[in-house]
């Protein structure tokens, strides 16, 4: 999988190195602002509020 | 079972022999197959890292990254607002307010959202204003403004049950100290014009569903309150919502926010 990306990246091992890291820097901001606010709801410790509705 | 067990040895030698055989006039068929496997588990491999990475990611904005930005979107509402301009009089002098015992102003219930009070607690030595905001969703609430005011219980100041809800761990984490809270400690909240301080009375801890914690007199739901009381709730214990910590108190005196400040932020200051 990373083979195949390195093998397809453009330029030489430095330019590909930096690719990279700014691959995985966009990868890791996307996870940041999008998919761990949208997983968080469903992680289980961080209700707060008495009641049934389970709001908080 | 024992003639298959026979027989395989038997089928396994021409097989062989025509591995061989292929390998002795092409070696690239075998080795195409053996890449293939050893292609998917290393991309498996690949996957099972990344899965890893992007868990500790995972961790890590939840504990700290949701601190980081709560926190901070909790200082611009206070500034905004003005939430902290009450404690300037605690640079002044500092003026200390008379305490009054005679019948507090209690607003009406603000409509869903609006931040209508601030807070501190001078235990929690070093924990900045926080804010109470109308409801206890987390989405609109809890996550991003703090504390929340569980709707349908008292105002501050009234008669009943004057209920919050916070959280202990992530997203600013308000009421991360709650367990050092004793019996006496106060609980200083104000209104643009009403400073209300209680004292804590009682701490427990019950499950998520005991919802008579906030009824108008704690712990017995459906009895008429004479009391003014403050509960607030959290989860318990960090980092689970198995049970809530909650803990009550009671009103001990009023004054105006215009006087001065209450002697016990002084005394925290």
């Amino acid at each position: 999988m990373y083979g195949w990306l390195w093998r397809h990246l453009p330029g030489p091992a430095l330019v590909r190195v930096l690719l990279l890291l700014v691959l995985a820097l966009a990868v890791l901001a996307a996870c940041f602002e999008w998919l761990f606010p949208w997983l968080a709801p469903y992680m289980p410790f961080n209700d707060t509020t008495v009641g049934e509705e389970g709001a908080g | 079972m024992s003639s298959a067990d026979v027989s395989r040895p038997a089928l396994g030698v021409p097989a062989d022999r025509r591995g061989r055989a292929a390998s002795r006039r092409d070696a690239r068929p075998p080795a195409r197959r053996g890449g293939v496997v050893l292609g998917a588990v290393g991309v498996l491999g690949e996957l099972l890292i990344t899965a890893g990475v992007l868990l500790l990611a995972f961790l890590a904005w939840q504990l700290w990254w949701t601190d980081v930005v709560a926190n901070d979107q909790q200082a611009e509402v206070v500034r905004e607002q003005g939430w902290d301009r009450p404690l300037a009089a605690l640079d002044d002098g500092p003026q200390v307010v008379t305490p009054r015992y005679d019948e507090p102003p209690v607003a009406a219930e603000p409509e869903y959202l609006t931040t209508f009070a601030s807070m501190r607690v001078p235990r929690w030595d070093g924990e900045p204003t926080r804010t109470i905001t109308q409801g206890t969703d987390r989405p609109n609430v809890l996550n991003p403004l703090g504390v929340g005011h569980y709707e349908g219980t008292a105002m501050p100041g009234g008669v009943g049950n004057f209920s919050l809800a916070a959280h202990r761990t992530t997203y600013g984490k308000p009421f991360n100290r709650i367990e050092e809270l004793v019996e006496g400690d106060p609980v200083v909240v104000w209104t643009q014009d009403t400073w209300y301080v209680y004292r804590v009375t009682s701490s427990q801890v019950v499950m998520p569903s005991d919802v008579e914690v906030i009824a108008p007199v704690p712990d017995q739901p459906g009895v008429e309150p004479t009391e003014r009381s403050i509960t607030l709730t959290t989860c318990h214990p960090m980092f689970s919502a198995r049970e809530r910590y909650v803990v009550h108190g009671v009103l001990d005196y009023w004054a105006p926010v215009s006087e001065g400040v209450p002697a016990e932020l002084v005394e925290a200051a």
